[in-house]
Order: C-alpha cells, then structure tokens, then sequence
C-alpha cells in the first residue's frame, strides 16, 4: 500500500495549480475552489467460511467547481495527467457559460484554519495530518485483513460465518480562489460479519481508527454466541413493547436521525422534525457529530468538507433540547446560519448530513454492579445493565432495511436482523423470530420514553466508508412492531 | 481509440504472477446530472473516470485489484496485485472454483440512441427543470425539484478465454417531484416515478416524459393528498399500478432469485434468499399469470446490454414460467457452483469494483386485461400506485411497500382519493393472489439498486403492468 499513500502537500500544491489554471482561462472573476483526494480502499470479504471476494482499489479524483458571471458547474476526473487536467479545467468552464444562472451561489470560504481535535495537534496552521492517523492502518495488506478473517471464522467453532474486514485510506487537499487552503489525511478499518446455526444469525461489529483494535476472534466468538442463542426462536403478537436496542441498532437510528432529522437542507425546507431550543428528546439525550475524534480515538474522517470549511464537533441535541442542525455553505445561507462543516458532493441536492454521529453513554457510575458476563449470554456488554432492569420486553441487536414513511415525523419502517430475545424479569428467556416495526424515531426518543442509555461505547461502521458510529445500549419505553417477519 | 492492449497486458500479468483465470475491463465513463428547485438550477455536476479493474482466480480464490491508470506500466502491475490478492485469499479457502462457459469470441455492441444527451445544451437541459419546478411551484407545490441523470460509458473487456468485446452504452432520465406540507406530514406526488424515468436510450426519452405538462397535476394531486382521507387499515383487493409493480417484482422477485444470494455469498450483507435450488423447476412463487423473464435484450430498457462483465452474451431466459420458479440470475462461478449451464447476469458499477450477479430487466410479462377491465371487475378494495417507501427482509419475503397516492375503489370505479397507502406481505403468498394483469407494459428503469461491499450502484430495468391481488393487508401506520 506504500505506493498507495500520496507525499504529503502533493495534492495541495495540484489543487493551488488547478486553482490558478481555471481562473488564467476563466478570468479574474472566477471563483473558483478544488479538492484532490486519494482513496485506497481494501476489502477482503467471506461467506460460507471462505474468503470469497477480495477487493482492492486506489483511485484520485480531482474535483473543480466555478461561479463565473452568476453561474455555476462542477466536474471531476480521475484523469490526473496534464491532459486530463485541462480537459477538467475547459469543460468545467464550458459547462459554467452555458449553464443556467445560479441564484443560489452562496460564495467561497475565506481562509479559515482548520480546528484541531482534543488530543492532537496538527503538524501546521494549514494542516490535519496528526488527526491520529495510524500509519499501519494506511498501510495494511490483504494478508492482515485475511487472517482477521481466518481468527473470525475459527472462533465462531464450525457455524457458518460471512462477512468482511476493511482498511481505507483517504487524503486530500482544498484550495479556493479565496485563498483557503488545507489538507488532512485519515485510515479506518472495520470488521463485521455473522456467524449463522439453524436459521439463527449473529453478528459481531466493530470501527475504529486501528486496525490493530480489531480481533477477528473475539468478534467470530461473539457472533457465534449470538446465533446459538438465537435458535429455537417463538414468534410474538405485533404490538408495542419495551425494548432495549443493542449498539448495531442503535446506529441505525443514529443513521436516519442524521440524514432526515438534522439534515439542514430538510429543515430549510420544513421537511424536518428538528425545532431548534426545543425540548424534542428525552433529558437523558445528547447527540454529538465528532469528525475530529479525541486522544482515544483516531480521527474518522478529514478534517474539512468538500467546500474547504473546516470540520468540528458539534452539539445536535443536549440534554434532549435540539441545539443544531447541519450545514453546508448552501443550507447555512438558506437559513442565516453558518456552515458546520457537512459539505459533501451530494450535499446541494440531498442536504448536509452529520457521518460521525455519537449517541453520549451514561456515566457508569449509575449502573448497577453485574455478575462476570456469561460467555454464551447473548446480550452485548453494553446493553447487559438496561436488559437486567427490563421487566417484560424484547432484546434487539440489529435492524435492517430501514426506510422513511413519513419524513418530516420520521417514521421509519424495517425488520430486526440478527437475533432478537424475550426478556422476563431482566433475564434472557427466549430467542424471538424477525418483526417488522413501523416507528417514529424522534416519537420513540421523545421525553419520558428513554428508560436507560448503557455506558459503554461501541464504534460502528456504516456500508460506506467514511461514516462511523458512536453507540452505547438504549432502553425504550415503547417500540411499534407491526408484523412477524415471517408473515 | 480502443484499450485492449492495457486489458491483455494486465490479463497476461495476473495469468504470469500465478493465476488459472483472469479478465479485464477498462472502462471510461462520463456522467452528468442537474437538479433544479422551485425554479431554479440547484446542482450541476459532471464527471470522466477512466480506469481498468483486474479480477484473478488463483487456485479456488479471487483477487481484484483496480487503478485509474491506464499505461502499460500500471496495468501490469494491477494484474500481478489481482493474482497478489487472490494468493492472499486461499488463508481461507473454499472448495474448488469453475466457471461455465461464456461463449468467448471478439465482439462490439453499443445501445441504441437517438439524441446524444450529453451533446444536449446545459441551457437546454436546465431551461427544462427549470420550466418544470416552476410550474409545479405556480400550480401550489410548496417545493418543487427536478432531477436529470446522464451515463456515457465505453468499456473494453478481456479474458484469459479469449474475450476482446467493447461496448458503448448510453444512458439518462428525468424525472419530478411536487411536494406540500401540512400540518406535520408532508404529501409529495412525482412524475413519472419517484426518482424518474430511465433507460439506455437517448435524450428522447426524457422528451417523451413531458415534465412541464405533466407538472402541475402533481403539484395539485400533493395538495389534494393532504386532505385526502387515510388509506383503510385490514385486508382487500390490491391494484397496484404498474410502477409500484416494477419495485414490487425488484424486490421480492430479482433479488430473490439471484444465485449469489441463493448459495450464501451475500449473507452478511444484502441477505440471502428464501428460494431453495433443490426446488428450481417445481416451486411455486405466484399465480399462473405469473411469468417473470430475464431479458437484457429489450431495446431501451435500463438494463440492457449487449454481454454482461464476465463477456456472456445477451440473451432472454425465463426466471419464472406459469407460476413456477424455472430460473436464476447468474454468474459464471455460482453457475458452475449451482450446477447450472448458464451465466450472464454479472455487472460492475465502474472499473474500481468487482462484477458480482445484478438483476438485468427483469420483467413480467404482459396479462389479458386493461387497468380499466381491472378496475371495473372490482367490488370494493384500494388502487395504489408510485413508490414512496420500500423495505423488505433479508430473505425477500416479508415487504412492507408505501406508495404516493392511492383510491378507493367501490363497485368497479375509482373512489376518493386515498393518502398514506400502503401494504404488506410475504413475496409467494402475495404472488399467488395475483388474479388480474393488464397488458399495458412499461419497462420502468431503477438506477438506484444498491449492493455489495464496497457498496456498488446498479442500473436495472423492470417491465410491469397493473395487476390485481386479492387479500392483502393495507394501511400499515406507526
């Protein structure tokens, strides 16, 4: 992967160049911003308990966008000679005459350093190299991703296993007209796979900024305990029921709360639940988008958006009161606001959407002192203290196919996956087929309905690279499910 | 220009470092999309990628390896990172791998097309969304947004069994939405579909949509949902129009009936399947007038093609037959793992990712009625139609399905209008109650279908037509 990993400034000083080429053929009055950004992404992929799929890609792809006499295009290549180069620059500047007018143009970023995360510093006023970036992960070859796979597979003991584990690489560089320009760079690596017995699936997940955090054998023996627990499942009425909802589901929630919810182009619009200063959510809620990540953890993402503002943290809802939605530069001048940093090549057209969402954990000082864990329990350690104070209701570790009803009340339809539990009396009593629910997700967070939030973290990836996941246990008072999955 | 040399180059690189098996397909690929809100230009956006991705069979084991170089110097290298990789997977391998043939042999093929869309003016293009946000802005949409999407790809596929095949295939669509907000529900009607029409067809598909004309009666369909009494809750007579029905059959019948997912390769991920291979040729998943074929043949549809990623031919072949399952969609390893003779459902969605078993144009055939025959047969029950949700299980059985608009339907005529409609059900029981189809058929296009790790984006097509389905639940609420 060496050959993989640009020289650092490379990218920014291609960037500055492009810059000045648009504006030399367009004129001095082009605005004009460039983002160069390199992705190496690894996949090593099993189903059946064998490597089955294999993937590695390293692709650069320079983005130009122009406003030129009230008009506005962008293009990209992943053609980076000088011919691929000019081409982008006059067909960019072609497509920018001929376009419509853009009313909407809401200008460049001035120059604006970039913020630095809690633990660490960045190597310069213009950079985010020291974001926590590990360099092994950057760097890692099939053959450690291989035999994660291997210590995964063997740990689920002869229960079919499938899933994946990914490395991914990302640097880039911005510089505008305006004389902003940054560059930053970040590598994550994640595991997620199933271990399956009789109909019955479980799952180990994890994210982090390491590779080196992630132990194929304890993520294949905890998916195998999960599906072993899972078998002999007894089907249950459609209704409403309490529910502790493991990290895995909990992301989900975490996933559709950012993209519809907080979304600040769906607020513009009124398309949103989101009321800012109201008290929306249970007191017990504070969501947090954290891009930057802290002295434990490495930095997930860059640390700047596709417009070149620079990323932080940012307070979505405290103590259940809705603090903030997410902008891009668009959005923000849509609704007297500044940018948050949530700038993405789809942002203008689907809105700004937060990719590092964190759930915050309850202090665990306020949970009770549990008996060691049961190896073949299956209830994540996370959610162990909500199920124990759970009179009667159900156990879920994951959702699945997920989608939006109603956007503005968010309710969401979409089944559970991978192991689903009775729980009587703060005890695991039975494994429980697959429900379809059809729930508020806002309605289910709302005040008084939050019973207990765990205290223990869980890192999660998405499907896409370059959103993670920060989830503990979340015990509801009230989940609608609306069907057995089986009919 | 043609690219096969890069492609041989990098196919004889990964043959030299080890492997039994590799193929290579160069891609150079053009997009472009506007999007336009009340009126006006919202997003503009265009890209070229170019690049060559390397599949190698070392032993049992795959390698893929994809740059966005394409000098000989690059695709040697990329061939021998494929082998590299593959070696890498047999840490953990499987039983041994075969492909069934793919009719190897030299060919070229392009989609047929009209009106270069990507030759069309941006001041045309935009006039155009601009034009029709406008009108559905004017006729009482609180907000309105138009979308276009254009796709310009060449490809150059090579294979260590002699395949030298290039393809040019052109794609775009269009389409709008009119959407009102109410007192906290929003109501949204859109034109043609949801995310639009599609197809590999030129500009003059989406000059035969009629966005302007076709604008302002969504604009006050929108308005008049928000009124619109609630769609019933229990179980009736179902009509659905045919651009639900090309989701539905997306849904609980393409990827149902996709091989990988069958044999538990997309376990962790998309899912499997509740289809059974000891039972291919003697299940029944509908009713007799079910007939569902995979046709990537069909002139125009989004899901055409001349060969598929692995170099197989085009060809029709039926999925299900009478009611009964007689067919899969395959690739050239999980046939020969399935012990069937037939490939020719593989595609990637670019050259940085790895062709795996996609839908085609997957389809109904065409029944005996009208939607107005079908109206007119029915007693009482609900007719829904234009997808506004879909979720389904990972073993694409139990599907939950919201629609945009629907209408009572009350001694064979339409009704009141209906808002928030929607139903569920189990895919073979659903299938089964299927008792009326209309002959009117269109080959609506899907550019959305996601699946895979890294995650790819799929074109594909599916001709439907209204049908009849009798006890079904609707009116599913939170």
């Amino acid at each position: 992967m060496t050959s993989d990993i640009a020289r650092t400034g490379a990218e920014l000083e291609l960037a500055a160049r492009l810059v000045g080429l648009a504006r030399s053929i367009a004129g001095p009055t082009a605005e004009a911003e460039v983002t160069v950004r390199h992705d190496a992404e690894a996949l090593t992929r099993f189903a059946n308990s064998m490597i089955h799929q294999n993937v590695a890609d390293a692709t650069t792809t320079v983005q130009l966008r122009l406003h030129l006499d009230g008009r506005t295009a962008a293009a990209a290549t992943t053609l980076t000679d000088p011919d691929g180069l000019a081409a982008l620059v006059e067909r960019t500047i072609a497509a920018v005459r001929l376009s419509p007018p853009d009313h909407l143009w809401p200008g460049l970023i001035p120059p604006t350093p970039l913020h630095h995360s809690a633990g660490y510093h960045g190597s310069g006023e213009r950079s985010g190299l020291d974001f926590g970036f590990d360099e092994a992960t950057a760097r890692a070859a099939p053959g450690e991703r291989a035999s994660r796979v291997r210590d995964f597979v063997r740990a689920a003991g002869g229960l079919e296993t499938a899933g994946y584990c990914r490395t991914v690489y990302s640097s880039a560089a911005f510089a505008n007209s305006a004389g902003q320009s940054v560059e930053g760079r970040a590598a994550e690596a994640a595991m997620d796979g199933i271990a399956r017995l009789n109909g019955s699936d479980g799952v180990a997940r994890l994210a982090s900024g390491r590779l080196a955090d992630l132990d194929g054998a304890v993520l294949g023996a905890r998916a195998a305990a999960k599906a072993r627990a899972g078998e002999r499942q007894v089907e249950l009425p459609p209704g409403r029921y309490e529910v502790v909802l493991e990290p895995e589901a909990v992301a989900d929630l975490l996933g559709n709360l950012a993209a519809f919810g907080f979304n600040g182009k769906a607020w513009s619009q009124r398309e949103s639940f989101a009321e800012l200063g109201a008290d929306q959510f249970d007191p017990s809620i504070t969501l947090v988008d954290e891009p930057l990540g802290s002295r434990s953890e490495p930095a997930p993402g860059l640390p700047f958006d596709v417009e070149g503002t620079p990323r932080q943290s940012l307070v979505l809802v405290r103590d259940g009161v809705t603090k903030a939605v997410t902008h891009d530069r668009l959005s923000a001048a849509a609704a007297g606001a500044e940018s948050t940093g949530h700038a993405s090549a789809g942002s203008r057209t689907w809105g700004p959407t937060a990719a590092h969402l964190r759930l915050e954990a309850a202090p665990a000082a306020t949970e009770p002192v549990l008996p060691p864990a049961d190896p073949t329990s299956p209830t994540a350690e996370s959610a162990r203290p909500l199920v124990a104070r759970m009179g009667r209701g159900l156990l879920i570790t994951d959702f699945w196919y997920t989608r939006v009803l109603d956007q503005r009340s968010l309710v969401v339809t979409g089944l559970t996956r991978n192991g689903v539990w009775l729980v009587e009396d703060g005890e695991v009593t039975s494994a429980v087929g697959n429900m379809r629910f059809t729930q508020s997700y806002p309605q289910a967070l709302s005040p008084g309905l939050v019973l207990g939030i765990g205290s223990d973290t869980v890192l999660l990836p998405d499907r896409w690279s370059g959103v993670r996941y920060a989830a503990p246990a979340l015990h509801l008072a009230s989940w609608n499910l609306t069907g057995n999955a089986s009919g | 220009m043609d690219h096969f040399d890069e492609a041989c180059t990098a196919v004889q690189a990964a043959l030299d470092a080890g492997a039994r098996y590799a193929d290579a397909r160069i891609m150079l690929r053009r997009t472009e999309f506007m999007t336009a809100r009340d009126g006006d230009v919202e997003d503009l956006g265009s890209s070229e990628s170019a690049g060559l991705g390397v599949r190698a069979l070392v032993g049992s084991s795959w390698g893929f390896y994809a740059v966005p170089d394409l000098s000989d110097a690059a695709a040697r290298a990329a061939g021998r990172r494929a082998a590299q990789i593959a070696t890498t997977s047999a840490l953990v391998p499987g039983p041994p791998t075969d492909l069934v043939p793919a009719g190897a042999g030299e060919a070229t093929w392009a989609s047929a097309c009209e009106i270069d869309p990507i030759a069309v003016p941006l001041s045309v293009k935009g006039d155009l969304l601009v034009a029709a946000t406008a009108a559905a802005k004017s006729a009482g949409a609180d907000l309105a947004e138009g979308i276009y999407q254009i796709w310009d790809t060449r490809k150059w596929f090579v294979s260590s069994d002699g395949h030298r095949i290039d393809q040019h295939i052109r794609e775009c669509g269009a389409g709008l939405t009119a959407s009102v907000h109410g007192d906290g529900e929003i109501q949204r009607r859109s034109w043609p579909s949801h995310r639009g029409q599609y197809g590999t067809r030129g500009w003059e598909l989406v000059d035969e949509l009629d966005l302007v004309a076709n604008a302002p009666r969504m604009a006050e369909e929108a308005r008049a949902l928000l009124t619109a009494p609630l769609c019933p809750s229990g179980e009736t007579t179902l009509v659905l129009g045919g651009e639900q029905l090309a989701l539905q059959i997306h849904e609980s019948v393409g990827h149902a009936i996709e091989l990988d997912r069958i044999l538990g390769w997309e376990a962790a991920f998309a899912g499997t399947s509740w289809l059974d291979l000891n039972q291919l040729g003697s299940l029944r998943y509908g009713s007799e007038l079910m007939n569902i074929t995979v046709d990537p043949t069909i002139p125009g549809a989004l899901g055409s093609f001349g060969f598929d990623d692995e170099g197989t031919p085009a060809a029709k072949r039926d999925a299900v037959r009478d009611g009964i399952w007689v067919g899969v969609l395959a690739g050239r390893d999980s046939a020969a793992v399935a012990g069937l003779d037939y490939a020719g459902s593989v595609r990637s969605d670019g050259w940085a990712r790895l062709p795996m078993v996609r839908m085609t144009n997957v389809g109904l055939e065409p029944g005996p009625h009208t939607l107005d025959e079908i109206i007119a047969a029915t007693d009482d029950g609900v007719f829904m139609d234009v997808n506004r949700s879909w979720s389904i299980d990972d073993r694409r059985l139990n599907f939950q399905f919201g629609c945009e608009i629907g209408y009572e339907i009350k001694k064979g005529r339409l009704g009141r209008m209906l808002r928030n409609p929607t139903y569920t059900g189990i895919g073979p029981k659903f299938w089964q109650s299927m008792d009326m189809l209309s002959s009117e058929t269109t080959a609506w296009g899907t550019p959305n279908c996601g699946k895979g790790q890294p995650g790819q984006v799929g074109h594909t097509g599916h001709p439907a037509a209204p049908a009849r389905f009798s006890g079904v639940r609707v009116g599913v609420r939170a």
